[in-house]
This record gives C-alpha cells, sequence and structure tokens, in this order.
C-alpha cells in the first residue's frame, strides 16, 4: 500500500484582523487523512457549508498551506517541493470542481482546456498526437469527439462539460483525482453518467479519488470509504456501508435521517433536535455540536471527544462511545476498508 | 371543479430570440384545490420556472405569454390589467422565487421588508399593527422576534429563506408558489424549512405549488405531482401513484436513475440530451430518448389525458388502450 | 458558409445591434478621412503663416477664409484634426500601455505591489491635472515638440484605465479558469497573457478609448492655453490664436467656429464609442439574444 497524498494533524485558521479584535475562523482542526495506491480507493468526504470541505479540497491541491501540521505527496511537503517535484505534483493530482462551465475560459474552445495541459506535462510530441490522446480520453469516457471536440462551452450541455472535465484528468493518467462536489450543478439525469465515468477510471486506470460532496447519497453510491465533517472537525469515519447504514455520530444521524427519500410513506419527522441557527459563533472549546446534540452530556460543552474506534472499519468523535478505544487523529486510515 | 382555487388552461410562454422562437411553456393544462399542495417537477429547461413566473405574470420581454389562461378567483390573470395583477400578486397570489434569500435587500431591516410588502396592498393601517403582525408572521415560519430588527446579512440561509416564506403568506393568499426554496441549501437546513413549510401550510391552509428538480423533495412534501419536460406537461398524479406505478416512461426514468440509499448498484442515466427547445422534436418531445418508441412517437403529439380518475398522462401507449 | 464568411460574421458580431458603437466608429472615421484626404487636396504648406492675405473671410479661394496671420484656414483644419488625433491616439496608447502592465501587476499578483500601485493612483488621481500640466509645460524651457506633448499628456491618461483594468482584474482571478490553468502547470505570466488577456478585450479597448479621450481633452486644454508646441497647427492652439486675436470679437467666426466643431464631433464620437464597448463588455447591456 502506497501512501500517495496525506493531510497529516493539518489545521487552517484564517484570520481577519478587525479594527478592535481579531477574530479567527478555525476552518479545519487536526484533520488527517491520507489517499493511497494499491489498491486504488474512492474516499468520501461529506460535510455541510461550514464544515471545512472546500478548504481541505485547497489545501490539499497546495492553493493554501496550512497554519499547522503538512500536506504531503509521496512523502514531500507541498508546500516545500522543487520546481519539478512540484510539475510532478501538478500532472499526478487532477481535480474536477463543481461548476461545469466556470472551469471553462469562455474565450477559447474547449480543446483549449484538454491541449494545455498535455503541452505543458510534454505529454505529446505534436499536434496529431495529442489529438490521439484527447480522442482516446473522451470515448473512455462514452463522449463522441464530433460532438464536443470544436465547440465552446456554452454550447455544450453541463453534463457534457463536466464529462470532458473528467476526460481531461483521466487524459493526464494522475495518480490521484480530487472531485469537489462535481455533479452538485448538474441535472439528475446526467448525474449518474458522470458518476459512472468516475467509477469506471477508478477500476479500469486504479486512479483514486476523493470525492467531496453534501450530498451523502451519491457519496454513498461512489465511495469505498467516507469521512464526515463537521465545523472542521472529523466526526465519523469508516467503510460507508457502515457510516450510512448505521450512523453512530447524532450529527451523522441527523444528516442521512434528512435526506429526503422519494417514498411519501417514509417522511421526515420532526427532528430531536433544537433548530440552532449557525451563525453564532461558537466559543466553546468542546464538541462543535453540542448546542444541538439530543444527546449532550455535561461533558460535552468543556472537553472535545476523541475518535473512538467503535467498529473495526469504523470511528467516531462523541463520548457517547466513550468505552471504545480511542485512536490518534492521524490513525484514521486504520478505520478504511482497503480493496484487495 | 368544486373546491377548485387556480386552474390553468392550455398557458403558452414563447421566447422571441434572434435564432428564432423558443417554446418554453407549450400549452400546460392542470388545476390545484384548495388546501391541496402540488409539485411541479422537472429538470432544468423543462419550463417550470418560467411556469411559476408565467402565473404571476411576471414574464419579461424577449418573453412573452402567448396565449391561454390562468383562473384564480374568477380572475384570468393573464388578461386582467397591469393594475389589478399588482394588486392580485401577494395578496392571492404569492411567490417566492428561486434563491429568495439573495434578493432581500441588504440595507433594510427584516420587518421593514416584510412591512413592505403589505402596505402596497392595504392602506391606513397603524403602524403597530403591521408591526404586530410581522411578529405573528414570523412566529409562524418559527423564527424569534428578534429577527425582526436584524438585517438580512446577520442571518443565517435557512433564516432568509423563511423571511421570504413569511412575506410571502403576510396577506393570506390563497396560492404560494414556491420555485426551488431550498435549492442553495444544506441538507439539513432543507429539511427545517420544509418542515416549516409544511406546518405552515397545515395551519394556514393555503395551496401550495411546489416547483423543483428533487423527487424524493416532492414525495416528502406535496399531494399531487405535475411532470413536465421540454415545456410540456406528460404526467399529473397523486404523488403515491406517480412513485408506486409511474405512467409516462420519461416519469419511470425520473424515479429510477436518482442514486438512492438502498444499496450500491449500477448509475442509470437518462440516455441522450435534453432537447434544445428552439428546435424540438417533432411529435411527442421525448421520443429520441424513450425506451418505449412507437413509430406514431415521430409524427404526433401526444395529448394529456384522464387514463383514470386523478390520473392525467401525455403519451401514446396509453392512447392505444382508449377506444 | 465557407471559413471567409464566417470570420466576418465573427468579427462583425460586435457591430450588429449596436448603433451606438457603429455611430462612434462612423464619426471618427469620417474625421480622420477628412484629415487623410484633405491633406492630399489641399497642401499642407498653406497651414503656414503667410500663405495668403490675413483676415480674408471665406472665398472661393480660401473656403474657410484666413486668420490674422496669412495662414489658410482650411488648410489649418485639415492638419490640425490629423495632428490632433495623432496626439490623442499616440498619448492614448502610451497610457494604456501603463495601465496595462500596473493593472495586470497590481490585481493579479496583489499583496504588497497593489497596494502601492494603488496609493500612487490615488493619489495621482485627485491632484487637478491641468495644474500639473500647467507647471510642467510651463518648466519646459524651450519649444515643445509634438513628440514632447505626447509624453506630457500620456503621463496624464493612464490613471483611471488602470484602476478599470485593475478592478477587472481582480473580478477576472477568481474565476474557476484560473486555478483550472495553474492546475495545468501555467506559469503566471503564461496565465495573464493566455487567459485573461483575451478575455479583457473589450475592457481594454474601453480603456484605451478613455485613455484617448483623456488625452484629446488634455492636449486641447493646454493648447488653448497656449502651452502647446507653438509653432504646429492644432486644433487647440488655433483656437488659442482665435483668442488671443481676439476672433470673436472681430466677427471672425471663421476661425474660431471650425475647429470648435471638430472638437466637438471628436468627442461625441469617442463618448459613442465608450458607450458602445460598454454594451459589449457588460452582457446585461446588450440587446435581445
Amino acid at each position: 500500500m502506497t501512501v500517495l497524498l496525506e493531510a497529516r494533524n493539518v489545521t487552517k485558521i484564517f484570520g481577519s484582523s478587525g479594527l478592535i479584535k481579531k477574530k479567527e475562523t478555525f476552518a479545519l482542526e487536526d484533520l488527517s487523512l491520507f489517499i493511497t495506491q494499491n489498491p486504488s480507493s474512492i474516499t468520501g468526504v461529506a460535510g455541510e457549508s461550514g464544515s471545512g470541505k472546500t478548504t481541505l479540497a485547497r489545501l490539499l491541491l497546495g492553493f493554501i498551506a496550512p497554519t499547522r501540521g503538512v500536506v504531503l505527496y509521496k512523502g514531500r511537503d507541498i508546500q516545500k517541493m522543487s520546481r519539478d517535484e512540484k510539475l510532478e505534483f501538478r500532472r499526478e493530482v487532477q481535480v474536477v470542481f463543481q461548476d461545469p462551465y466556470e472551469v471553462y475560459n469562455p474565450f477559447y474552445k474547449v480543446d483549449h482546456a484538454l491541449i494545455t495541459p498535455l503541452r505543458k506535462f510534454h505529454l505529446a510530441k505534436s499536434k496529431t498526437e495529442a489529438f490521439n490522446l484527447i480522442e482516446g480520453a473522451l470515448e473512455a469516457i462514452g463522449l463522441h469527439p464530433s460532438e464536443t471536440i470544436g465547440r465552446y462551452p456554452h454550447q455544450l450541455s453541463g453534463g457534457q462539460c463536466q464529462r470532458i472535465m473528467v476526460a481531461r484528468a483521466l487524459l493526464l493518467k494522475p495518480r490521484v483525482i480530487i472531485a469537489d462536489e462535481p455533479v452538485s450543478m448538474v441535472d439528475a439525469s446526467l448525474r449518474a453518467t458522470i458518476l459512472k465515468s468516475l467509477r469506471k477510471i477508478n477500476k479500469d486506470f486504479g486512479i483514486s479519488i476523493l470525492y467531496i460532496s453534501h450530498d451523502l447519497t451519491t457519496t454513498y453510491q461512489i465511495s469505498d470509504n467516507i469521512i464526515v465533517l463537521y465545523q472542521g472537525f472529523v466526526v465519523e469515519a469508516g467503510d460507508v456501508e457502515l457510516v450510512i447504514k448505521n450512523p453512530q455520530h447524532p450529527y451523522t444521524k441527523l444528516l442521512v435521517s434528512s435526506i429526503p427519500l422519494p417514498d411519501p410513506d417514509k417522511k421526515w419527522k420532526q427532528e430531536r433536535t433544537p433548530i440552532v441557527d449557525q451563525s453564532s459563533i461558537k466559543e466553546n472549546h468542546g464538541c462543535k455540536f453540542e448546542d444541538r446534540c439530543p444527546y449532550a452530556m455535561s461533558i460535552c460543552r468543556k472537553n472535545l471527544p476523541p475518535l473512538y474506534q467503535t467498529d473495526r472499519y469504523r470511528a467516531v468523535r462523541c463520548f457517547l462511545y466513550k468505552d471504545s478505544p480511542a485512536i490518534p487523529g492521524d490513525a484514521i486510515g486504520e478505520v478504511f476498508v482497503r480493496k484487495e | 371543479m368544486k373546491d377548485e382555487v387556480l386552474r390553468v388552461i392550455n398557458l403558452r410562454v414563447y421566447y422571441h430570440t434572434s435564432l428564432g422562437q423558443l417554446k418554453a411553456v407549450d400549452g400546460v393544462t392542470f388545476s390545484i384545490n384548495s388546501g391541496e399542495r402540488f409539485g411541479l417537477v422537472g429538470e432544468s429547461g423543462s419550463g417550470k420556472s418560467t411556469l411559476a413566473f408565467a402565473l404571476m405574470r411576471l414574464i419579461k420581454p424577449p418573453g412573452y405569454i402567448e396565449g391561454g389562461e390562468v383562473l384564480l378567483d374568477g380572475l384570468d390573470l393573464v388578461k386582467i390589467s397591469d393594475d389589478e395583477i399588482r394588486n392580485v400578486r401577494l395578496a392571492k397570489i404569492a411567490l417566492v422565487p428561486q434563491g429568495a434569500m439573495n434578493s432581500l435587500n441588504p440595507v433594510v431591516r427584516i420587518k421593514d421588508q416584510i412591512i413592505d410588502g403589505m402596505v402596497d396592498h392595504v392602506e391606513d393601517i397603524p403602524r403597530n399593527t403591521l408591526e404586530k403582525r410581522v411578529h405573528d408572521l414570523l412566529e409562524k415560519v418559527g423564527l424569534k422576534h428578534e429577527v425582526s430588527h436584524k438585517f438580512p446579512h446577520e442571518l443565517s440561509g435557512g433564516m432568509k429563506q423563511r423571511v421570504c416564506l413569511a412575506i410571502a403568506i403576510s396577506l393570506n393568499p390563497k396560492v404560494i408558489i414556491a420555485d426551488e426554496p431550498t435549492s442553495a441549501l444544506d441538507v439539513v437546513v432543507q429539511r427545517q424549512v420544509m418542515l416549516t413549510l409544511d406546518q405552515m401550510q397545515k395551519d394556514l391552509g393555503v395551496s401550495v405549488l411546489l416547483v423543483g428538480h428533487d423527487i424524493g423533495l416532492m414525495a416528502q412534501f406535496v399531494d399531487r405531482v405535475g411532470v413536465m419536460y421540454a415545456g410540456k406537461l406528460v404526467e399529473v398524479d397523486s404523488v403515491k401513484e406517480a412513485l408506486k406505478e409511474p405512467l409516462h416512461p420519461y416519469t419511470k426514468l425520473l424515479i429510477t436513475c436518482p442514486p438512492s440509499l438502498d444499496e450500491k448498484g449500477e448509475f442509470k442515466g437518462i440516455p441522450g440530451l435534453p432537447p434544445l427547445l428552439l428546435n424540438p422534436p417533432s411529435g411527442c418531445v421525448f421520443h429520441p430518448r424513450c425506451p418505449q418508441v412507437m413509430s406514431r412517437c415521430c409524427a404526433e403529439v401526444p395529448i394529456l389525458n384522464e387514463i383514470s380518475p386523478g390520473r392525467f398522462v401525455a403519451c401514446h401507449l396509453y392512447n392505444e388502450v382508449k377506444i | 458558409m465557407n471559413t471567409f464568411e464566417k470570420n466576418w460574421k465573427g468579427a462583425t458580431a460586435y457591430f450588429r445591434n449596436n448603433p451606438k458603437l457603429i455611430a462612434g466608429v462612423s464619426i471618427i472615421l469620417a474625421l480622420v478621412l477628412f484629415w487623410l484626404i484633405g491633406s492630399l487636396i489641399v497642401s499642407p504648406a498653406r497651414a503656414q503663416p503667410i500663405s495668403g492675405l490675413p483676415d480674408q473671410p471665406p472665398s472661393l479661394k480660401y473656403l474657410l477664409g484666413t486668420d490674422s496671420n496669412g495662414r489658410d484656414l482650411l488648410a489649418v483644419i485639415i492638419v490640425g484634426t490629423g495632428l490632433t488625433l495623432r496626439i490623442g491616439f499616440l498619448a492614448g496608447a502610451i497610457g494604456l500601455g501603463i495601465a496595462i502592465a500596473l493593472g495586470f501587476l497590481s490585481g493579479y499578483y496583489g499583496g504588497f505591489l497593489d497596494t502601492i500601485i494603488r496609493g500612487v493612483v490615488d493619489v495621482l488621481l485627485t491632484i487637478p491635472a491641468l495644474a500639473v500640466l500647467v507647471v510642467i509645460a510651463a518648466m519646459i524651457s524651450g519649444v515643445i515638440t509634438l513628440n514632447l506633448m505626447i509624453i506630457i499628456v500620456a503621463s496624464l491618461s493612464w490613471m483611471l484605465p488602470t484602476r478599470t483594468i485593475r478592478a477587472q482584474v481582480l473580478t477576472m482571478r477568481e474565476k474557476a479558469y484560473i486555478p483550472m490553468a495553474k492546475i495545468s502547470g501555467m506559469k503566471n505570466l503564461e496565465i495573464i497573457i493566455k487567459e485573461l488577456i483575451p478575455n479583457l478585450l473589450p475592457y481594454l479597448a474601453a480603456g484605451f478609448v478613455g485613455a484617448t479621450s483623456a488625452a484629446v481633452l488634455a492636449t486641447i486644454g493646454l493648447e488653448a492655453l497656449g502651452l502647446g508646441p507653438q509653432s504646429l497647427p492644432t486644433l487647440g492652439m488655433t483656437i488659442f490664436w482665435a483668442v488671443s486675436f481676439s476672433a470673436m470679437l472681430r466677427g471672425m467666426w471663421w476661425w474660431w467656429l471650425p475647429p470648435v466643431i471638430i472638437i466637438a464631433a471628436l468627442f461625441v464620437g469617442l463618448f459613442l464609442l465608450t458607450a458602445g464597448l460598454d454594451e459589449i463588455a457588460n452582457p446585461k447591456l446588450r440587446r435581445v439574444v
């Protein structure tokens, strides 16, 4: 098992210096996760707005530096890489963003987005070779080159644009693809094709995927393992079958029960959690979910619970499970299922 | 006919573009009863949002209402004058548009935004009566009285959306149209807002038209559902029957293709691409993507027929059965 | 449609449904043609003093009469239009060049560089430009040549375009295709040139017109005060001479009116161009789909 991309005890604090008081936002606290190759994996990161999932993506891509902790690629700190190492990192870690249209420069045809990286990473020696590679990648995703090459982004549907981005990711033969809400801005009927493509490139090409989303259903369908984030902390992690089908953390339970099931006989119940608007800044040093938790105990306000390993393939950050063994934050990989 | 509060007959909304005429809504007919929750489900480009705006007569050029009737309380909203429709909006029929929370005026306090809507319709009401009404409304949507003094940026997304709901019910309209009210919200907040809408509807007995693309949300909230595709209404059913026994092939696909939590399976999508509204396919507009297409479908446009009480479908598969 | 027709349609797409742009371009083109064709018909030498009898009203020989120094005013107007256009456009181009460099540096890289550039621009904008120009022009002992005039005027026209370009770059920098370009391995300078500039062309064009307008205004303002190239019959200098020789009091309308008309036409043309470019740059202002 080779560890490719790793976040080790990463904390990210955004500070805004007001005139009188410095307001700090803890976007992520002491988060660790890693993405492996051999075997390849699909890891899901689920969270709502304010959970820190966007910050996580930006940290893993090296757009921002962690306040504490380190992000490593193949063992090297990405903030300290040499030019060549950085170029290799850029090629091997690809991304699919949320907005299918905004990722394209509207001035150019979609070809531009595909040819540029081929050129910059010297993956093709001539224009013909480049187009051959592009056609191959498009067809592997199930797109017709004749319907996509030579068009402008606004001439294509959201689903097509997003699939071209997946094809682009495949084109560069990466080892890891970070998919940040890849289907949330795409129509329901087109989502399946994009998810199918992601699953296919994981299976056929051994590319590991980090799937970040607020939609638990698609995350469940595509991931092997899942990390649930709440206000910058990992609250539950492990085998996606366990975490989603039998959630243990009160927040995960709330998330799963809030999914609108297409069955009029299974309606939402009035939740037991009090409605607290999340805009109030919490100053407590304990569990961040305490003020909304129907199971909150006095210990929860003052102390932050550690991760308790409640199953072979699951860990929960909640004092309800304090009888299970506690594991350190960076041992979270232990609870991930590995395909062999 | 009895108990009907809104009746839409053959509504057509077209757009003039430099590339031709675009039929965004093409002959839609349905009705909503008093106290009923009706869902309009479809993907982007289906015309559902255009329809919502047309019901409020808020279509702007280059769009225009080409024809049809919208009957509410004895008035045809399509034909009445500009002054009359202004009186009808908010008082009889209210709209909570998509992203409504972003259209709250950032420099006006919540209390004043709610009052603004009301004073346009009722004159000479003393200020403190209005303020009491504001507090009542906020209570109805589950917000504390303090919210009335705040500015929009001090509230979270869910709270803002509930303020928009409060504005919509401020004059006790007969119908509330909610156009994707929760699409920008997280799933937990979405549930809170929808439960608020649920409670509110039960308390006031107002009819709700919920427009959206999430069939799960429809299942949780509405009584009946209409399925739109490329500007046409292809099926109208009770939501239970639509989910258990969908009639139209598009409805079937719409229900089966979204990923579910039941078990991990194959990802199913709807083959093909959404149609170009500038140049729609001949005959049945869904025929290029229909798994049960017949030769008749390429030539003849199917009409929305009631094939059993309360169940309407526009599909040649069911025309064969009749007569 | 063959390739030529496609390209033609693409290039002229901006002009369809945009009467302001068409009108603006037409006026400027008309002035340019007036100068070029006029120079062929009327010998520029006649714009020099003592080409004819002084103070002559319009006649068949001198269509616009002569001034008190014996210049043929028709020749003066023709040459003057050319000179003023040249000063305006060249100064505008230089101003735009500075604006592009500073605007992109400031907007894209941000940080300390941005703070400095922004500070300098803001301070310079508050200084009354004409006062500064007057001081500079007065300090230059000796003859002000055409090129010197261009430089003096350019030094005033770059500030506002810098701010506009910086603002646009700040917005565009946040678009998702910029981090996408970084992930594709592009370097910052490459990103500016290949990804940002093509999308900013309407704003750059607007910036050019803005800089030119400012330059024309400055040059005419200075010249009308006499602080211009004294030996050249620019439009502004002509007005200066007309005022110095009390042309208005003497009823010599053929001296001061033509330059005023040309200047007015030039400004109207530049204004319409700006408005037309605004429509392109801001899609919300565009007409139908």
